[in-house]
């Protein structure tokens, strides 16, 4: 049954949630922030339908936009409009009904700006999932309240843990066809918290919904007077995220090093990168790994303008007081609060290639701004992703699987575990015959 | 200043540095993986943007790259004037490479028809650039929202040998980690504004008090309804045609590419206030304005595995 994931042009126009509150401003434009969220889930569990509404009720929907799905739902011969043709945008997908690839959807509202990578839900695009979720501050689980938690949501929330999305919302959707029952909504909530426990997840709220009637979409709803939280929207605008980027520990992996060729800034020398965590600060002691040297901060400055302090995720260019040595693949960091520096990592691995994971098999890794050989000393175990349990004794890692996989680096790295900094805890694998990307890895620190 | 720094919970950035931020990450890192970038100009509002965010990864020192224009021969005479003086300005290398001089060696045609776009013709011209610069990274001002098949195209796009894009086969993209490794011959499409909407794009322009063609602003123009748009016309081969009133109108541009194939907006915005106030009670899209993309459904799918950008 999907007949509640299409809708019509006018089943949306005439919502009694248009938009109240969406009014322009552009000084609240300029102050805004920026959350970036996940929503995972396959056609039947109304996901298309929830974000046509929130893209339409926030105006990002077009109305050319509108008109083209509409003519093609009407060329397909749909009984009504499909929202999912707004945002599967390729051929195939259109042809074959099913979203393939991660769509990424824009919307704001005074409060905030948000980028939805839209993923899809099956367990053959698990790696979908994964790329999208890499860039997420929040993940959006729809649960039909039908059906309660099923596999689907276990794996969903699996990945949100394992790529540690710090916020997690449990849409219970379509309660309307459970007649808004507090006490399905309550099942299905102490379903969800009692194997989510199993999980590192600290921030989970349920909201029930309808995403078809709109009720605590956008607007409270009126029809669950039972439940006092906030609506969707109200929570996306308001969830507190700046607490999510680590203050505390400074790192400053070298991009690229400037140096002008001209006479007029012929001392300039400064270094390029994005501040992976924690804050640099005109006059603070540094120290460049992996020489070692120290040295203090001069200037802070993007494209000449001067600043005096760069945090995450700030693209800014730092020069030292002294020259000393410093190259892309380098990071500057504190003198007394380093990353762990080693050549034995064990990570959690999610395979993204058709060609399997061999164990002893040389890749590429990249890390932060460097380059660097391995070796895949082992595989400790597989997540079997559906039940969660470990599996021993496998010998390689398939198209979406994961594991706990041992590496041997050529060189150091100067890391951090994932759980404490997504920056310096992630690296990509890389295939070197073919190029591709084949894996993406979350450091849990150096083999024990 | 976008910071203030009275406690560690309050180093703010605001969406727009945000996205700034994560255009300066791309462009350094197309810097130091690739050996022969070129960022592509067409004097449009995006492309414009993208050179700003140039200066800002990598003055004081030059641009590790030429800027490349593939000259159409329809552009707007206002949109090439500002080329120049922008280039002049920045005193960085620009390379223009023209359909025409392919249409002239026989290896690009114009579309025929009634409506002579040049929009196809720029996808062998394109091409033949590369071959002849040996570029191996071409930056474009592409943004998700304009368009479906962009909504799924990745930051660092990768293309065959042809120039073809495969949107099956994309290589997985993960937290700020691009790949551009490559065999000789193939090339990458990047798009360091991929996340950024048409509002965004205005906003930063007023923000950075960023300078753009005229064309944005309200003037008169003569123009004519055609097929339910307000289509400029000028010279051949942009005159009105039979049956068609020449009305001459205040109108503006929301986007600018050919002349051939870019609808005016009836539209009184004479300053960067009026046209963010107008672009955010829009109801119709940007591309909308582009009647290359109205050919069909998959119209811009199907360029792109062509090799366009």
């Amino acid at each position: 049954m999907a007949t509640d994931s299409t809708n019509t042009a006018e089943d949306l126009s005439t919502s009694t949630n248009a938009s109240q509150g969406m009014e322009f401003s552009t000084d609240a434009y300029l102050d805004m922030d920026l959350l970036r969220f996940l929503t995972c889930g396959s056609v039947d569990d109304g996901k298309s339908t929830l974000i046509g509404r929130l893209l339409y009720d926030s105006k990002s929907i077009f109305e050319d936009q509108l008109e083209a799905a509409e003519s093609a739902s009407l060329s397909r011969g749909d009984q009504r409009m499909d929202l999912a043709l707004l945002t599967d945008g390729l051929r195939a997908e259109r042809e074959q009904g099913i979203t393939i690839d991660v769509a990424y959807r824009y919307f704001a509202t005074p409060k905030r700006k948000f980028i939805i990578a839209d993923c899809p839900g099956h367990v053959q695009y698990t790696r979908n999932m994964v790329t999208g979720a890499s860039t997420a501050n929040l993940a959006l689980i729809l649960i039909d309240a039908r059906h309660g938690v099923i596999e689907q949501s276990r794996r969903h929330s699996f990945i949100t843990s394992l790529l540690r999305i710090p916020h997690l919302v449990v849409c219970v959707n379509k309660m309307d066809l459970v007649e808004w029952s507090e006490e399905k909504y309550n099942k299905i909530r102490e379903d969800f918290e009692e194997f989510a426990a199993r999980f590192e997840i600290t921030d989970i709220t349920f909201i029930p919904m309808s995403a078809l009637t709109g009720d605590n979409v956008v607007n409270r709803s009126e029809n669950m007077d039972w439940y006092q939280g906030p609506s969707l929207l109200h929570h996306l605008e308001n969830v507190h995220i700046a607490g999510d980027r680590d203050m505390i520990d400074p790192r400053f992996p070298v991009q690229w090093v400037i140096r002008p060729q001209g006479d007029e800034h012929h001392d300039y020398r400064g270094y390029g990168g994005q501040v992976a965590s924690g804050v640099f600060q005109v006059g603070d002691d540094v120290v460049a790994l992996p020489s070692g040297m120290e040295s203090k901060i001069k200037s802070i400055d993007i494209g000449g303008e001067s600043f005096q302090y760069a945090s995450p995720p700030q693209s800014v260019s730092i020069q030292l007081e002294t020259d000393i040595d410093v190259s892309r693949g380098d990071m500057i960091c504190r003198p007394h609060n380093r990353p762990i520096s080693g050549q034995d990592i064990d990570a959690m691995v999610v395979w993204m290639a058709e060609t399997p994971m061999v164990v002893g098999k040389k890749y590429t890794i990249r890390h932060t701004s460097s380059d660097a050989r391995c070796v895949i000393k082992e595989l400790r175990y597989r997540m079997d992703i559906d039940s969660l349990h470990r599996v021993e004794g496998a010998t390689d890692l398939k198209l979406n699987e994961i594991g706990r996989v041992s590496f041997r680096t050529t060189k150091p790295l100067f890391f951090d575990p994932y759980r404490q900094c997504r920056a310096t805890g992630s690296f990509i694998i890389v295939d070197e015959q073919t190029n591709n990307t084949v894996g993406a890895a979350m450091i849990l620190g150096e083999t024990s | 200043m976008t910071q203030t720094a009275d406690s560690n919970a309050h180093y703010k950035l605001t969406h727009l540095k945000a996205l700034e931020a994560e255009a300066i990450h791309i462009m350094r890192e197309v810097a130091a993986q690739f050996e022969k970038p070129a960022l592509m100009f067409s004097g449009g509002k995006d492309s414009i943007v993208m050179v700003h965010l140039a200066k800002k990864a990598f003055r004081p020192a030059k641009f590790p790259f030429p800027l490349l224009h593939i000259d159409t021969g329809h552009n707007f005479p206002e949109a090439l004037d500002f080329r120049d003086k922008l280039c002049d300005e920045l005193g960085e290398r620009l390379i223009v490479h023209k359909v025409q001089d392919l249409i002239d060696r026989g290896i690009a045609t114009e579309d025929p028809g009634p409506y002579p776009s040049r929009n196809r013709a720029q996808i062998p011209t394109l091409l033949d650039a590369i071959e002849k610069y040996e570029f191996d990274a071409l930056f474009g001002g592409a943004r998700r929202d304009e368009e479906k098949a962009r909504a799924k195209e990745r930051i660092f796009s990768f293309r065959d040998d042809f120039g073809q894009w495969d949107p099956k086969n994309q290589r997985p993209e993960l937290w700020n980690l691009y790949n551009g490794r490559h065999q000789m011959g193939e090339n990458i499409r990047v798009f360091p504004i991929s996340n950024w909407t048409e509002m965004d794009v205005w906003q930063y322009i007023m923000l950075e008090n960023i300078e753009i063609p005229d064309l944005y602003f309200s003037h008169k123009r003569d123009v004519v309804q055609r097929r339910g748009q307000l289509v400029p016309v000028g010279d051949a081969p942009f005159e009105a045609r039979d049956g068609e009133a020449i009305i001459n109108q205040t109108v503006r541009f929301r986007t600018v590419g050919d002349m051939s194939c870019t609808a005016a907006t009836d539209s009184p915005a004479s300053n960067l206030e009026e046209i963010v106030a107008e672009v955010a009670a829009a109801r119709a899209s940007e591309r909308g304005a582009r009647m290359d993309d109205k050919t069909n459904e998959a119209a811009m799918e199907d360029r792109k595995k062509e090799g366009y950008f």
